[in-house]
């Protein structure tokens, strides 16, 4: 505890605020090559950026389109007359259960991120700062886990959960995927470097071990715990494999599942399928633009773990 | 302070000692038994389950009778279409790894040297990656490559007076690859790039200023020998991540090139192999489990040999 031991995070910190001091360009001798190489750089990012964003223009377009202007003869740059038409017409069309499986999605997302970092975020405190004699092994046997890649134990996992009777259900689509290692690694890690003087100062006041989680170490772990439940959630609403195995029935689809059913159908109506898509994207979309600098921080900690 | 707890405790008694000194243990289990239960239930148990399922003739049930030894195993690794699902995960792998390594390390270089709009340009490349897979085939697969005129793919091919490409459904040449892999990098190239923007950010500026006082040359001196080398951790990071997601590539497989159910002969990676095994027609959860154990064994060897060669490298260099 003496003024020399920074901590991880505080070193972070440090470096973070040296290197906004420090000119971004560490280059000490401009050469007129130099310029050329600014104008190729400026101009690739610009190009690229705008090559990265045509997909999202595209989607757009079509789904203010009529089928003509998508798969007609030439490129329609921007339909004639704005199709708003198409975003409540795919709620009226009978071949996909759109408005339900919009539903389930939603169900499922929430339920899952809030469960996963609850169940997470207590373990991973569990781990860090509760002596225990077999917490180590106990951090092994989560950790291994981590070896295993997650899709391959789809077959296992559908055994499990076709013996409860879960095929098709919303239980079925939440639970098997609330058990994340990953998350327990990154909060065990947080939860490691959490300053232990706040801990002590709770303790003194009376808190016991739940009471210090709850009161003193979740609220200090603010963007921690947003970073995680975020990336949980785009996770969650885009998951594809493990709803497609379980969803068997159309009253289970989540929306991914709904989408990839129509668009592989003998005759979707294209705006309509678009529109349906623009939809199932919006939530992530705004999320994503609202918390990109904590999921940026959820990915960098995942990515110094691989 | 574990050794005052215990002079303070009673020393009687089975149940106080198993719930540790200030209940210790008790709270330990509230905290990390819900969770490890849970990866009990649906991971441990149906891992084993399943290795039990891979010995037995299991078609359309959970609890099979006749054990076969084994004969799933033999079946799977003798099986031409298995065998083929390895090849085009190789060839996927050997496209999208090197290819999504350059660009995302490009981009972040770029983007971490510019000094207009640099949180625009972050934020474009950075955006795919909350697309799902899903989105991104129907956009891939019904506007840009859709193999018509008006495809924009095709679109642009037209200006440089090329004729139509039928581009998911020709085999010779095969340009359902350059679908796949141009979908992949757009959805994932950005989270790469911020891995490496992270990795270059942790570099200390202090080294950059030694070697222009040595006289490095700004550009590729500086690259080759500062900051790709001080990218090391990152890179190997990067490379392990893009080979196990490689490796696990369904989405947009399945989703580009289905169609009413049925999914072609060709381009059918490792995972939508054991899609249609387990969970087809047959539902034969004793060859699927096979299948799923052969991956996990040649995932885990694929990852340990790739760590060691990289690491390998750094040990030589």
């Amino acid at each position: 505890m003496s003024a020399t031991v920074s901590s991880p995070q505080a070193d972070r910190a440090a470096a973070a605020r040296a290197s906004t001091k420090v000119p971004r360009d560490h280059r000490i001798r401009r050469e007129p090559l130099d310029r050329i190489g600014v104008a190729l750089r400026t101009a690739m990012l610009a190009l690229g950026s705008l090559i990265f964003l045509i997909p999202f223009y595209l989607l757009i377009r079509n789904s203010l389109s009529v089928r003509r202007e998508i798969a007609g003869r030439t490129f329609t740059l921007w339909p004639e007359t704005l199709q708003w038409d198409n975003f409540s017409a795919i709620f009226a069309n009978d071949t996909i259960p759109f408005a339900r499986s919009l539903f389930n999605s939603v169900v499922v997302s929430i339920v899952q991120t809030t469960l996963t970092v609850a169940l997470a975020a207590m373990a991973g405190y569990g781990l860090a700062r509760i002596p225990f004699r077999f917490s180590g092994l106990l951090t092994g046997v989560v950790l291994a886990t981590l070896m295993i890649p997650a899709a391959v134990t789809f077959v296992p996992t559908f055994v499990m959960v076709s013996s409860l009777g879960w095929v098709s259900s919303l239980q079925g689509l939440i639970i098997p995927g609330l058990f994340s290692a990953l998350a327990v690694f990154l909060f065990r890690q947080q939860f490691t470097d959490f300053p232990k003087d706040l801990e002590e100062a709770g303790r003194i006041d009376g808190l016991g071990y739940f009471g210090v989680f709850w009161r003193v170490v979740l609220p200090n772990s603010g963007a921690f715990v947003a970073a995680v439940a975020a990336i949980t959630f785009l996770g969650s609403w885009n998951a594809f494999l493990w709803p497609l195995v379980i969803g068997q029935d159309p009253s289970s689809w989540t929306v991914q599942v709904a989408l990839s059913s129509y668009t592989t159908s003998q005759s979707p109506n294209y705006p309509q399928l678009f529109a349906a898509a623009t939809i199932a994207i919006l939530p992530v979309m705004v999320l994503f633009i609202g918390l990109q600098r904590f999921i940026r921080q959820g990915y960098e900690s995942t990515g110094s773990t691989g | 302070m574990a050794s005052q707890a215990a002079v303070g405790a009673p020393r009687a008694g089975l149940g106080r000692k198993l719930l540790g000194p200030q209940n210790r243990n008790l709270w330990f289990w509230v905290f990390v038994g819900p969770f490890l239960l849970g990866l009990l239930i649906f991971v441990y148990i149906p891992i084993l389950w399943s290795i039990y399922l891979s010995f037995f003739d299991a078609r359309n049930t959970v609890t099979p009778t006749t054990f076969v030894g084994f004969d799933n195993y033999k079946f799977m690794l003798t099986d031409p279409a298995f065998l083929s699902s390895l090849g085009t995960f190789a060839v996927f792998a050997v496209f999208i790894v090197p290819v999504t390594y350059a660009f995302g390390l490009a981009l972040a270089l770029a983007v971490n040297r510019t000094h207009w709009f640099q949180a625009f340009y972050r934020s474009a490349f950075f955006l795919p990656t909350a697309c799902s897979y899903v989105v991104a085939s129907l956009i891939w697969r019904m506007t840009i490559f859709n193999g018509v005129r008006s495809g924009l793919a095709n679109t642009v091919l037209g200006w440089f007076g090329f004729d139509n490409v039928a581009w998911l459904s020709v085999t010779h040449p095969p340009w359902y690859w350059l679908v796949l892999v141009t979908l992949r990098l757009w959805l994932q190239v950005g989270f790469y790039m911020i891995l490496f923007l992270a990795g270059l950010q942790r570099i200390p500026p202090i080294l950059y200023e030694a070697a222009a006082i040595d006289g490095a040359k700004a550009g590729w001196q500086t690259f080759r020998y500062i900051t790709f080398p001080q990218l090391r951790a990152t890179s190997v990071a990067v490379l392990v991540l893009l080979l196990i997601n490689a490796f696990q590539a369904f989405d947009e497989f399945y989703n580009t090139l289905s169609n009413f159910g049925s999914y072609p002969p060709y381009a059918r990676p490792p995972l939508v192999y054991l899609y249609y095994i387990a969970l087809g027609s047959q539902q034969d959860l004793g060859r699927g489990s096979a299948g799923a154990i052969i991956l996990a064994v040649l995932i885990g060897l694929v990852t340990v040999l790739q760590a060691r060669f990289l690491t390998g490298r750094r040990r030589s260099a």
